[in-house]
């Protein structure tokens, strides 16, 4: 219950539909009742006694009932169903902006499948719930309630025999239910299974064609495909087993009450119609019996998806803007002062006691093998993670001083892997200012050497990118991203690994228009290549998190350390390659 | 959808993101893709088919029964002439006609979902065995998306047509016209009264269900969108941030969740009328049996009895007439979701087997091509009447700029594509005389991008070779130099990897496709170099590891490394899908063309840098 009060503030204020809707359900049920207890009265009072007069009444009140419950029926359903799809509308959105809020750590974490589960199935898990399952379960007790009243009203030894059926129908229903809720679970899961066998296979059919790896491919294929029908037919199997077994005993306490009914009217104890009657009843209590399962089960579902969606609404936001946070233009003066980074508690950690100093003009290289904490020291810039210890320092002030967005929308980022949203090229590029002017697009992309295959696309610059910017090579969304952080004029740039799918005389193209934007702004590059960091004014050397070597290209390449090594490694041979020339 | 009853302000970022639906939603009735659909059936049609046609058959006829028992029998005879042993007698025979349709529900439901499930897995591995054999080109013009739709949610949608939909279809059928038989034997002037509503509840069903069905069908598509837009805003989570754009997607996300909310409370208003009205109906049916029925009880027309199986009867043709609504909504769906497939199977792999096509026992690995034309579509030609010489054994490498033709070679090789002209020939043999599987099987590619498979290590190099032995892995793991990485790893060999992992760093991920090329023992070795990151030191392994991946084998690299390029036997320079000039290094570099220039400008850039 816990998890429901939690959830509260998304479906309390729509009480009143809840509200509104149970009393039509109310309605509903009651009238419902009433159908039998009109079959009876048509048969004893009309039939039987021969007052037909009594006909035009019965189809009055008959028919006027209906239209209640007609009415009823409409609010109960749509007041039901708007109740729980408003307060999902609220889940969705608030649950939406906590994503947006949450910082790279959760993503770090976190997989993409697993929180789409929770924003479709918990959701709308919870949302069935709200809608119809609350309600479901009210209705079912109800109508039961109201029914075996009307059979204790009518018969109380008839009742009792027709109840006394109930408790093995309870004992079918239970079993059935344990055994058929963990096996449409194993049916989920296998088809999961078969999902992402399927989705690895068309991902990696380049490996598999090239592997000429088919025929295997086909082999794994059926075996998933047969888990999954084995799994289906067992659960079918439970339904084969218990449902007939469970209309059995419906039906055999139909029978046991025609028997004892018919010789109750024969003695003279009850009348036809009362009899008749009792034939519907018993199905307003046998019906919902059966049902009764499922509906607990719902409700214990929605408990879990609601407690998943909790997690999420819940996740700590590791970066917080201060209250008195600042707005204001930044010049790009970058200091590190002993900074530390642990990604993870009892880690090691990522970043030990970084220090170094960026004014404005300047370009800093970073050099290191992979895990070496270079990206580590840009994403501290824009607040993405926290250091443990040290300061990271812009325009002189701590970066915690300054509003998120003040920060981050003149830092100019591009990552690793170049993410393009489905949308145009246009939108793509303007995606940190959007609505900016066609003249400034084209001009970030003149710059990122992106324009001329753009203008070579059927739609130039609204060209759709697809699934994942597909359609590009590597190169070219690389070079579209960093049109796009061109285009937000940073007063700070960094390129994390930018251009590494961009071949060499391009890579020159753009770093030397970059050089013309960035004259009085501070640049961080990131790269393996030498050339591509050779100009910058300060090259950090990093290793394991640490600073092992600083400073410009020309006093590394004779410091005796990793940097000439990496050097050495890449152009040992450029004198080997051009002395073959003569 | 207009009926947004908050007007808020329009946001200026409701068209920031497009996304494309690929969903089945509807199609007109098709009686020949039905047919084709049927077929899938026949393996059943002497075993669980008429099985479940019969278990069907007992259990309707059953349901039928009962009211008549009660009402003619029971009231009418037994009650009416308190005929207490007919009552017994009669008790018992229901008791047996129930026991009878116990036995025949419980084959039905088993029987039904044996069929359905077994065409449901015909056609599911029918399609995916085709799809494998399917060219690149299919590959190439398709999201991965899409054809995984087709496979998985489309095969699904047959699924309840296949398991319960036919089967109900006949039982439905003679049902209700079992029902209106049996009405009109007993009584026809009351059956001809009573019967009026069957139209009318047809008419519901179909017409207001059309509505709902439409408006429902608004609702996935608009969902579709959310989820496209939330999947994809969540892989794009660190570019919003750093561009800190929450808030403006935060709006667009609030116009894709109000669309889906109206259209949801578009849905759910339609479909809230539906119940009611098939009550009203219900209810006309009833105050036309009480009205007309005791009137013709008063005229002694009909007995009590009769009016009493009425009464169950009319309850029962609701059911029915529901389910073949429903039948019929399904039946579109099913012929949307058909049309898909059958689309995909009706696709013919481009490079298709000759019949007499014949298997290669031994490759030394020469390559010939012969005035090779190739085009990918018809407005431009890849390759220009190439003609290459490869000896068996030879490294060769292919430089020039992206679009140049360098990879168009490499898949022409392997017969990903078949020339638009002119032949591609190894050890003598053409290519389109050869089977694909002998071919493929003695050439490796190795890719840029390397596909990691949800397994262990061992199963990922494997991979190369399904019936390699533990230790052969391991020795082909050696090999490369990637044993040592892997002896690092939590479970070594047994250590679980992902595609989306972070386990693996892209070197590592390349040595472990070494490994799997190694394994394979290739005759011919294709090599798209990676150019992605990868730091030095990780290169320097690469190198090494694949200086002993090559020894012995005929090689096409597709390079950028000068160092690996330098020591090929034989450098292709290309342009625009024509060969410039070919020679080892030296003699290239001596020559001062092409080559000579590329070289040199890659070192004065960076002393210009």
């Amino acid at each position: 219950m816990n998890i429901f009060k939690k959830l509260k503030r998304f479906y309390w204020p729509y009480k009143k539909y809840f509200i509104w809707s149970i009393i039509g359900m109310l309605i509903v049920t009651v009238i419902t009742v009433v159908y039998p207890i009109i079959l009876q009265i048509t048969i004893d009072e009309v039939v039987a006694e021969q007052r037909y007069g009594l006909i035009p009444y019965i189809c009055g009140a008959f028919l006027g009932l209906m239209m209640i419950k007609g009415v009823s029926t409409f609010f109960f359903q749509y007041l039901g169903d708007l109740f729980g799809m408003t307060a999902v509308y609220k889940l969705r959105e608030s649950l939406y902006d906590k994503l947006q809020a949450l910082a790279f750590k959760y993503y770090d974490n976190a997989k993409t499948g697993d929180i789409m589960s929770r924003l479709t199935a918990d959701v709308e898990g919870f949302r069935f719930f709200l809608s119809v399952g609350f309600a479901e379960l009210i209705r079912v007790v109800s109508l039961m309630l109201i029914s075996i009243s009307v059979m204790f009203y009518y018969s109380i030894p008839l009742a009792l025999i027709t109840m006394a059926a109930m408790p093995f129908l309870a004992f079918v229903v239970y079993k059935f239910d344990k055994q058929v809720h963990p096996a449409f679970r194993r049916i989920r899961r296998s088809f999961g299974r078969l999902n992402t066998r399927v989705q690895e296979n068309i991902s990696g059919m380049n490996t598999v064609k090239s592997l000429s790896r088919e025929d295997f491919e086909i082999g794994r294929f059926s075996e998933s495909n047969d888990n999954y029908r084995q799994k289906y037919l067992f659960t079918s199997s439970l339904w084969a087993k218990y449902f007939p077994v469970m209309e059995f005993i419906g039906n055999v306490s139909a029978v046991v009450l025609l028997a004892f009914g018919g010789i109750f009217v024969i003695n003279g104890s009850m009348t036809t119609g009362e009899l008749m009657a009792f034939f519907s009843l018993v199905w307003f209590i046998m019906g919902p019996l059966m049902n009764l399962g499922f509906i607990i089960n719902q409700f214990s579902q929605a408990k879990a998806s609601g407690e998943r969606l909790l997690e999420i609404l819940e996740a700590h936001e590791d970066v917080e803007e201060k209250p008195d946070a600042i707005d204001k233009e930044i010049q790009g003066h970058v200091t590190f002062k002993n900074v530390t980074l642990t990604y993870i508690e009892d880690d090691d950690e990522a970043l030990k006691h970084i220090s170094f100093d960026a004014p404005p003009g300047k370009t800093i290289g970073l050099i290191g093998a992979t895990g070496s904490g270079k990206t580590s020291i840009t994403q501290l810039l824009t607040r993405f993670y926290e250091p443990e210890e040290g300061e990271v320092l812009v325009d002189g002030r701590p970066v915690s001083d300054y509003k998120l967005k003040s920060l981050r929308s003149q830092i100019g980022f591009v990552l690793q892997e170049p993410f393009l949203f489905s949308t145009t090229i246009k939108e793509n590029i303007s995606y940190g200012t959007p609505g900016i002017k066609d003249e400034d697009i084209i001009a970030a992309a003149k710059m990122a050497q992106a324009h001329d295959f753009i203008m070579e696309l059927p739609d130039g610059y609204d060209t759709l990118l697809g699934e994942r910017g597909m359609g590009l090579s590597g190169g070219q969304k690389q070079r579209i991203a960093i049109a796009r952080a061109i285009c937000i004029d940073p007063s700070i740039l960094v390129l994390d690994d930018a251009t590494s799918a961009v071949d060499m005389q391009t890579e020159h193209k753009i770093q030397k228009a970059l050089r013309e934007v960035m004259k009085n702004r501070t640049s961080f590059i990131i790269a393996h290549r030498i050339s591509s960091l050779k100009h910058a004014d300060e090259i950090l050397v990093l290793e394991d998190g640490e600073i092992v070597e600083r400073g410009t290209h020309d006093f590394l390449l004779n410091n005796n350390g990793p940097y000439e090594r990496i050097y050495n490694i890449q152009y040992q041979d450029r004198e080997e390659i051009m002395s073959v020339a003569h | 959808m207009s009926k947004v009853k908050e007007t808020k302000k329009q946001s200026k970022h409701l068209e920031r993101f497009h996304y494309t639906v690929d969903q089945a939603i509807e199609k007109p009735f098709n009686w020949k893709q039905m047919w084709r659909l049927l077929q899938f059936l026949k393996p059943y049609s002497k075993t669980y088919l008429p099985g479940a046609i019969m278990a069907m058959f007992v259990a309707t006829a059953v349901r039928l029964a009962i009211p008549i028992l009660i009402g003619k029998v029971a009231v009418d005879i037994a009650i009416a002439q308190s005929d207490t042993n007919l009552l017994v007698y009669l008790v018992a025979g229901i008791a047996i006609l129930y026991i009878i349709s116990f036995i025949a529900n419980r084959f039905r439901i088993k029987w039904v979902n044996i069929l359905g499930q077994n065409v449901i897995y015909d056609l599911r591995q029918k399609l995916f065995s085709h799809v494998q054999r399917l060219s690149h080109r299919f590959f190439d013009t398709r999201s991965a998306g899409s054809i995984l739709v087709r496979i998985l949610n489309d095969i699904n949608s047959l699924q309840e047509l296949f398991t319960n939909g036919i089967i109900n279809l006949l039982m439905d059928i003679l049902m209700l016209s079992g029902i209106i038989i049996i009405l009109f034997i007993m009584s026809p002037p009351l059956a001809l009264a009573v019967v009026i509503v069957i139209p009318l509840m047809f008419i519901i069903s179909t017409t207001l269900r059309r509505k709902i069905r439409r408006s429902w069908q608004m609702v996935r598509l608009q969902q579709s969108r959310m989820n496209s837009h939330l999947n994809e805003g969540l892989q794009g989570m660190r570019i919003t941030q750093s561009f800190s754009q929450e808030k403006e997607n935060a709006e667009f996300f609030d116009g894709v969740n109000s669309g889906y909310f109206n259209s949801f409370r578009d849905a759910a208003k339609k479909s809230a009328f539906f119940r009611p009205l098939v009550d009203i109906c219900d209810a006309a049916g009833t105050i036309i049996l009480i009205a007309f029925g005791s009137y013709l009880i008063l005229n002694g027309t009909i007995e009590l009895g009769t009016f009493i199986s009425f009464a169950f009867f009319l309850g029962m043709f609701w059911e029915p007439i529901s389910r073949l609504g429903q039948m019929y909504n399904q039946l579109l769906m099913a012929m949307a979701s058909s049309e898909r497939i059958f689309e995909f199977l009706d696709e013919q792999p481009n490079v298709a087997e000759k019949e007499n096509a014949y298997e290669i026992e031994k490759m030394d690995g020469k390559i010939e091509f012969d005035q090779v034309e190739f085009a990918y579509n018809a407005d431009r030609l890849a390759l220009k009447k190439i003609s290459l010489d490869i000896q068996a054994g030879q490294t060769i490498a292919l430089v020039g700029h992206t679009g140049s033709g360098k990879s168009t070679i490499a898949n022409l090789i392997s017969r990903f594509y078949d020339p638009t002209s002119g032949s591609v020939k190894v050890d003598g043999h053409d290519l389109r005389d050869v089977t694909l599987d002998s071919l493929r099987q003695r050439i490796s590619v190795v890719l840029q991008d390397t596909f990691i498979f949800s397994g262990t290590i061992m199963e990922n190099i494997r991979f190369g070779r399904p019936d390699a032995t533990d230790e052969e892995v391991k020795e082909a793991a050696k090999v490369v130099g990637a044993d040592s990485f892997i002896s690092r790893l939590a479970n070594d060999y047994e250590t679980e990897v992902e595609e989306r992992g972070n386990i693996l760093s892209a070197g590592e991920r390349q040595l472990l496709s070494f490994a799997r090329a190694l394994l394979a023992n290739p005759s011919i070795i294709i090599l798209d170099e990676a150019t992605a990151s990868i730091d030095t030191e990780s290169e320097v392994k690469i190198q090494k590891a694949l200086k002993r991946l090559l020894k012995g084998r005929t090689s096409i690299i597709i390079a950028h490394r000068l160092s690996t390029i330098r020591e090929a036997d034989c450098i292709y320079v290309l342009e625009q899908g024509k060969v410039l000039e070919y020679g080892s290094h030296q003699e290239l570099m001596q020559q001062h063309g092409k080559y000579y220039d590329l070289v040199k400008s890659q070192f004065t850039m960076l002393d210009a840098m």
